[in-house]
């Protein structure tokens, strides 16, 4: 129906009252960002559940620092990188809550690294949505773990070279091979149906922390149009011809963690 | 009731248990990891979490995220792994979440070694983190107290919001002595803050950013009225013969134990000496200090470091009375008798007030 596609989920807030500034209507990400939408996702799929009266959300450091803006839900907000060792800490708690980390590639992928493994390793019961732009946003567009190879960053201005700067890290594939972990998928928002396909696997992350699977991570390939230095158009083409190929969006693991009863050490 | 014999690091956990904690996050170091191992063994037990994280920095992040939910929950560590937590203490303190830390201090800089030192004074009552913040310290000198100070920090930590740190060298945490378990906490105090996943907890907030110049300034200012409400009314401290006290003794810790002996035998020649022992770090008790420093005429304050806290004593002293310090490091701690000579030859110069700190020039830090 027309009339629930044009309505904001209930888990958004009608108004945006935290947000400071006289602008309460419009978010702070910059036109052509993935984040908004990918926030509407989560907020749909949490109407879809019921559960925004039951779960916590660990904000990260970078662009989306500020998502307790805009999704009516209980938030925490992080140091960098730090997100899933406060969701640990809130599940361990709370362990019928509902919990998960939107977290960026700079704060998962790089300074974070530690966490994130720990996290999924022991198979902790949250999701993970993990906004990967190959870029640090909030900062001003500098190299980030998954900038590709020739990228021009502001700390790459001749482009990433691996002899300088290591190689893009595909830390999804690492994720998929730790035993803790039991859905792992990544995705995109830049047409209709990537979107479609991207609720759908946030639908089924949040399924899984529901039904305590152990550790659910969703990536999220998306643009930063803004510090690429393109339109939001070009943006998403270059996003399809450069970052797919590396980054190819389908799930990568979709099963159950281990069973400790039946998992080999050999 | 029956007492247990105890080592310092255990009675920590026994205390925490007693207080309602009902989660320990932490990552083993010497000379701490007794606290983890008993809390391995304990939590369990009452159907808390233990849970070794995979790093300093997840450990103090995981009582976070715990804290936020509104548990009693704790992490212990020494030197190298406090340093290392500083950033999840800074954004705790700014978001204003009771955790109680408790650092069993070992000898540095660096990897150092693992024998007692109390070199980590500057980086827990200075704050090692950025921003403005403090925590509450206080300072054990015996098993008892490990298990009193404990639960005395969670009672704080809720009463103010803030992170409470139990602060003792190596000497205490592993030392064994009868400890005389004290009654159960029964009531921990609801918090209207917390986030826990309800819809009534919806509006709170957890977040220690304030990107607004004048909205950061307000909560600043907040956490500085709360500090001098602290600084105003939880400053502890025991006092040994100080009354008619001309030297002034001071000490925490270990050295407060050594230099109770100290006081003892001084006496035994005639000496007029007393102890000050802060027991709160933060408060720092200058108010007695100021009040003692009228009949005293010279402090005299030990430590294992290189003079750390003898800093507050000048500061609280203000120049109304001198000061004289003598440190040992490396984990050597200072023995009766090297304190005893220090405080003969003090005594023997004690003169009138004015010109004592001519007259008296030699250091009194070993180097």
């Amino acid at each position: 129906m027309i009339k629930d596609i044009l309505q904001k989920p209930e888990s958004f807030y009608k108004e945006f009252y935290r947000k400071s500034g006289s602008n309460k209507l419009t978010t702070h990400y910059c036109p052509g960002c993935g984040h908004g939408v990918i926030h509407k996702l989560i907020a749909e799929a949490m109407d879809d559940f019921g559960i925004s009266n039951k779960s916590v959300v660990i904000s990260p450091v970078g662009c989306s620092v500020f998502a307790y803006n805009y999704i009516d839900i209980d938030w925490q907000e992080a140091a960098h990188g730090r997100a899933p060792a406060l969701a640990t800490g809130i599940s361990r708690t709370n362990p019928d809550k509902i919990v998960f980390t939107y977290q960026g590639d700079g704060d998962l992928a790089s300074i974070g690294t530690a966490e994130i493994m720990h996290a999924c390793n022991r198979g902790e019961n949250f999701a993970v949505i993990f906004i990967n732009n190959g870029i640090y946003g909030m900062t001003g567009g500098q190299m980030a773990p998954t900038t590709l190879l020739g990228q021009v960053t502001a700390t790459t201005p001749y482009g990433r070279d691996a002899e300088r700067n290591g190689y893009p890290l595909k830390i999804t594939e690492l994720i998929a091979q730790l035993p803790g972990t039991s859905y792992v998928t990544r995705q995109s928002v830049h047409t209709p149906a990537a979107i479609r396909r991207c609720k759908k696997a946030i639908t089924k992350a949040f399924e899984a922390a529901m039904d305590k699977k152990g550790t659910s991570f969703v990536e999220v390939v998306s643009t930063c149009n803004m510090n690429w230095k393109m339109t939001p158009v070009q943006a998403n083409q270059w996003m399809e011809e450069n970052m797919f190929p590396f980054y190819p969006p389908g799930d990568i693991k979709d099963g159950s963690k281990a069973d400790p009863a039946s998992f080999k050490q050999n | 009731m029956a007492k247990l014999f105890l080592k310092g690091n255990e009675a920590v956990i026994r205390g925490a248990i007693l207080a309602g904690c009902k989660s320990y996050y932490g990552y083993p170091i010497t000379p701490a990891s007794e606290i983890a191992e008993a809390a391995a063994k304990f939590f369990p037990l009452v159907g808390g979490t233990f849970l070794q994280a995979e790093s300093e920095v997840g450990a103090i992040n995981m009582s976070y995220g715990a804290a936020s939910a509104g548990q009693r929950v704790m992490t212990a560590s020494s030197g190298p792994g406090i340093s290392l937590k500083q950033e999840g203490i800074s954004y705790a303190a700014g978001s204003e979440l009771p955790i109680v830390i408790v650092d069993i201090m070992r000898g540095g800089p660096g990897l150092g070694n693992i024998a007692p030192e109390q070199s980590d004074y500057n980086q827990i009552v200075k704050g090692g983190g950025h921003g403005n913040y403090k925590l509450i310290v206080l300072a054990p000198n015996c098993g008892q107290e490990m298990c009193d100070f404990t639960m005395l920090a969670f009672e704080l930590a809720d009463k103010y919001r803030t992170p409470v740190v139990v602060l003792a060298d190596g000497f205490i945490g592993q030392m064994m002595e009868p400890v005389e378990l004290p009654d159960p906490v029964n009531k921990i105090p609801t918090k209207n803050w917390q986030v826990d996943g309800t819809k009534e907890t919806k509006n709170n907030l957890i977040s220690s950013i304030y990107l607004d110049e004048n909205d950061l300034e307000e909560h600043n200012i907040k956490l500085q009225v709360k500090y001098r409400k602290i600084q105003e009314t939880e400053a502890r401290f025991e006092e040994i013969q100080t009354d008619d006290a001309e030297i002034i003794l001071m000490g925490y810790g270990i050295v407060s134990r050594v230099l109770q002996t100290v006081v003892e035998e001084a006496r035994e020649e005639g000496i007029k000496a007393g102890l000050l022992r802060p027991i709160t770090l933060f408060p720092f008790p200058k108010d007695i200090i100021n009040k003692l420093c009228d009949r005293a005429k010279v402090f005299f304050v030990c430590e294992m470091s290189n003079g750390q806290m003898v800093d507050d004593v000048r500061l609280a002293l203000n120049g109304k009375c001198p000061v004289k310090f003598y440190g040992r490091m490396g984990g050597i701690v200072p023995g009766t008798q090297e304190i005893l000579n220090k405080v003969r030859i003090l005594a023997t110069s004690l003169p009138a007030r004015g010109n004592y700190t001519e007259k008296l020039s030699e250091t009194f830090i070993k180097i």
